[in-house]
């Protein structure tokens, strides 16, 4: 019963994420792409404990999610202050 | 429990679909960080808390550990959210990009 | 600590050597309380993290910690000195300030959700770029006030100089209107600057 609902909301979870890759591989600029991977990676840290919960180790899977929130978090900052000296983000 | 919790992760989902829609749908790059900021977060908050509430229906010290772990989750995402919307913001804005006004067209 | 500088001007002791190593003292005291301060969150943090409760681990959290608070004390804390008797105090003032904001998330987020789904919604929003000044002080809690800023009704904080104007991208004309509003003086209450 559980893991039936764990299971649709995980692939609904990914459906969304293919909806939020449009926009990261046909943005018009850079800074779009950059929205479409922070979605993303927002989406993937609540459908890593989902998986978590269909696999019943839970107890592992937080860590890894705990980790790969940080480091989406660190690779927007990374990204955004890279690209910020670009130029004419509209011209590509 | 199962049906306050599948009621949570029901709504965090409305709240996800609204962001990825949102992103498709506003007209340009600021206006597409609003939901992109905003409903993520908001959904991320409610089907974390969901199954932080189900991972409790066997109450044991390991538990209650992982699930402090995943409001540990929420607590960053709450911090780390709006600081990595500003940074994107603050880049498109020294960038130069102008922002989208009433009636032209979607970029 | 002011309250016991205070002190010490006012007996105006003749023992010179004794005030100096009160002075002394003092000092050891404003760095002492950050570090120590520090020092027990990474150590709760541990305890979260790691889930084990036997000596080996609990020495190795109680070092690495250490070195931890050793480094970055000055960064949480900044350098306006904390006073220890006030802190629960601020905190519980933080903790009541945190019920009213996820409900004005929510409500904000359910706007925006129906601006999403709306079938003309490229006629209703009107974005733009306003400016105004905020009455906050204090570091944390002008971060507070801008992070806030995002999370509710359709505004995107886009900058913040040193002396306290904002920058607010708000994506149409009744968000605008809110601004600062009541929530400034809801943060201005929680961080005591009233």
């Amino acid at each position: 019963m559980e893991q039936q609902i764990f299971l649709y909301c995980s692939l609904f979870l990914s459906f969304l994420m293919l909806l939020s890759l449009y926009r990261g591989i046909f943005g018009p600029t850079v800074l779009d792409r950059l929205i479409g991977a922070n979605a993303i990676g927002s989406k993937t840290v609540v459908l890593l404990i989902l998986i978590g919960l269909i696999y019943e180790r839970v107890d592992m899977f937080v860590d890894i999610a705990l980790a790969y929130a940080m480091l989406n978090f660190i690779a927007v900052l990374a990204a955004s202050r890279y690209f910020q000296k670009r130029k004419g983000l509209y011209d590509e | 429990m199962i049906i306050v919790v599948t009621i949570l992760l029901i709504f965090g989902l409305i709240f996800f679909a609204g962001g990825a829609v949102g992103i498709l749908r506003f007209p340009d790059f600021y206006t597409r960080l609003h939901p992109a900021g905003k409903l993520d977060t908001l959904g991320s908050l409610l089907m974390l808390i969901g199954l932080a509430l189900f991972n409790l229906h066997h109450l044991s010290l390991a538990n209650l550990l992982t699930s402090l772990k995943i409001i540990l989750i929420v607590v960053f995402i709450f911090l780390a959210s709006p600081t990595a919307i500003h940074g994107i913001v603050d880049a498109g804005v020294r960038a130069g990009l102008a922002p989208w006004k009433k009636g032209e067209k979607r970029r | 600590m002011n309250v016991k500088n205070q002190e010490h001007q006012q007996d105006k002791s003749p023992h010179e050597l004794n005030r100096a190593n009160s002075s002394r003292r003092s000092r050891v005291r404003k760095h002492l309380t950050p570090l120590l301060l520090t020092f027990f969150m990474m150590f709760a943090l541990w305890i979260i993290l790691s889930g084990k409760f036997d000596v080996f681990h609990l020495s190795l959290g109680v070092i690495s910690s250490a070195i931890v608070a050793f480094f970055s004390a000055d960064l949480l804390f900044g350098n306006q000195g904390i006073k220890v008797i006030n802190l629960p105090a601020s905190w519980i003032r933080f903790i009541r300030y945190v019920p009213w904001l996820l409900y004005q998330i929510f409500t904000a987020n359910l706007y925006v959700l129906y601006l999403t789904f709306h079938p003309r919604m490229m006629e209703l929003i009107d974005p733009r770029i306003i400016k105004f000044r905020s009455r906050l002080k204090g570091d944390l809690s002008r971060v507070t006030f801008a992070n806030s800023i995002t999370l509710t009704p359709g505004t995107i904080t886009v900058y913040v100089t040193l002396d306290g104007v904002f920058s607010v991208h708000a994506i149409d004309k009744k968000s605008r209107e809110g601004l600062p509003g009541e929530m400034e003086k809801r943060i201005a209450r929680a961080f005591g600057e009233e």
